[in-house]
C-alpha cells in the first residue's frame, strides 16, 4: 500500500538512494525534452515554442490521473501524500516574482540544473543568482516574514477550497489541458518562424 | 562524414507529449515511493544555509530563517532534495552527452551580446530565488507536484508564475526574439 517509504514497505535508508535515482531520471527527461535550452523555455511566452506548456500540462494530467487511479484501485492512499500548503499571499507574490525571474533568465531551478550539466555558463550564473536571491530573502526575513507565514489556509486541496468532487476536477483539468494543446498549435502556426 | 552526423543530432529533442508523459509517470512514481513530489529550489536553499552556517555560525543561528534548517548533528545539505539535485545533474549530463550537446557556451539570441545574456541570467536568478522562498517552492516543487495532488497552493503558485511571466514577457522580448 503506497506511499511506500512512509508506510515502511521500503526501509528509510533507501531514501537518499531513491532520491538520486529519481533525480537522474528527472534530469534525463528534462534535458532530452530540450529543457536545458533557455531559448526553448522562453518560447512559450512569445509563441514560438510551446514545449513548456505541453510537457507541463501533460505531466500534470498524467500524474494527477495516475495518482487518483492508483488511489481508486487501492494501491495508494492519497490522503497520505504531501499537499503543498496554501499561504495565499506568499504564493501570489512569490509566484509573480518567480514569473519575472523566469522570463528574464529563461530558466527555473530544475531546468537551470540541466543546463549547468551540459556546460551552459548562463545557467551557472543563473544558479548563482538563485543562491543570491535566497540569501537576500534570508537577510530580509524579518521584513518578509508576514508574507511568508501569513494567510495560511492549511495543506488544502481543490476539493476543500472549491467544494467539488476531485474526479470532476481531474476531468475538467484534463479538458483544459487538451484545449490548451490545440490552441498552442494554432498559435504556433501563425507565429513567424524563429530559429534558435 | 562523422562530424556531419554529430552536428545533425545535436538539437533533436523528444516529442514534448512523450517527455511530458514520462515526466508524469516519474512524478507518480515519486509520490508512490516517498509520499512527496519532486523539487529543485530547495537544494539551492540548503546550499546557501550551509555556506552561511560555515562562514558565520552565530549569524546563521540568530537569523530566524537559516536557523529553521540547521540541526545539531545533521548538515543542512543532508536533505532529500540535495540528493535528488545531484541526480538531476547526472541525468542531464548523460542525456546531453548521448546527444552531443555538452560544451561550454553562453546560449543567447544572436540579437544580444553574451554579456547582456549573463546580466539577465543573474538578475533572473536573483528574482527567482527570492520568489521561490516566498512561495515555498518553484515550478517543479510547488506548481507541478502541487497540481498532481490538486493542491490549491500549487495551482495558485502555477497561475501566478505563468501569469506574471506572460505579463513581463513584453519587457524582456529583446532578449529572446
Amino acid at each position: 500500500m503506497g506511499p511506500l517509504i512512509p508506510n515502511g514497505v521500503i526501509p528509510i535508508e533507501w531514501d537518499s538512494i531513491i532520491a538520486i535515482l529519481i533525480g537522474i531520471v528527472f534530469g534525463f527527461i528534462l534535458e532530452a525534452s530540450g529543457f536545458s535550452s533557455s531559448r526553448k523555455l522562453a518560447g512559450v511566452f512569445y509563441g514560438y515554442d510551446f514545449a513548456v506548456l505541453k510537457v507541463f500540462f501533460t505531466a500534470a494530467v498524467v500524474s494527477l490521473i495516475g495518482l487518483y487511479y492508483m488511489d481508486y484501485l487501492g494501491y495508494l492512499d492519497i490522503t497520505q501524500l504531501y499537499v503543498h500548503p496554501l499561504y495565499l499571499w506568499g504564493a501570489i507574490i512569490g509566484g509573480i516574482i518567480m514569473g519575472a525571474g523566469f522570463v528574464a533568465g529563461g530558466f527555473c531551478p530544475g531546468t537551470s540544473l540541466c543546463a549547468v550539466a551540459i556546460g551552459k555558463i548562463d545557467a551557472m550564473i543563473y544558479v548563482v543568482g538563485i543562491m543570491i536571491g535566497v540569501f537576500i530573502f534570508s537577510e530580509l526575513f524579518p521584513i518578509l516574514e508576514p508574507i511568508y507565514n501569513g494567510y495560511f489556509y492549511g495543506n488544502i486541496t481543490l476539493q476543500d477550497s472549491l467544494g467539488i468532487n476531485p474526479y470532476w476536477a481531474v476531468f475538467i483539468f484534463s479538458i483544459i489541458a487538451i484545449i490548451a494543446f490545440v490552441i498552442s498549435d494554432m498559435v504556433r502556426k501563425k507565429q513567424k518562424k524563429i530559429f534558435y | 562524414m562523422k562530424n556531419d552526423k554529430k552536428q545533425k543530432n545535436r538539437h533533436v529533442y523528444w516529442n514534448p507529449y512523450f517527455g511530458g508523459f514520462l515526466f508524469g509517470i516519474l512524478i507518480l512514481f515519486t509520490f508512490y515511493l516517498t509520499g512527496r513530489g519532486l523539487g529543485a529550489s530547495g537544494a539551492m536553499k540548503s546550499s546557501v544555509v550551509s555556506i552561511v552556517d560555515s562562514v558565520s555560525p552565530t549569524h546563521a543561528e540568530n537569523n530566524a530563517y537559516y536557523s529553521k534548517f540547521i540541526e545539531e548533528d545533521k548538515s543542512p545539505m543532508d536533505t532529500w532534495l540535495v540528493f535528488e539535485t545531484l541526480g538531476v545533474l547526472i541525468g542531464a549530463f548523460i542525456s546531453g552527452g548521448l546527444s552531443g550537446r555538452i560544451s561550454w557556451r553562453v546560449q543567447h539570441s544572436p540579437k544580444i551580446t553574451s554579456k547582456r545574456r549573463l546580466v539577465f541570467a543573474l538578475g533572473g536568478g536573483v528574482l527567482f530565488g527570492l520568489g521561490a522562498q516566498i512561495a515555498r517552492g518553484c515550478t517543479s516543487g510547488a506548481a507541478l507536484s502541487g497540481m498532481a495532488v490538486l493542491s490549491t497552493g500549487g495551482f495558485v503558485t502555477m497561475l501566478a508564475i505563468f501569469g506574471s511571466a506572460y505579463g513581463f514577457a513584453y519587457f524582456f522580448r529583446k532578449n529572446w526574439i
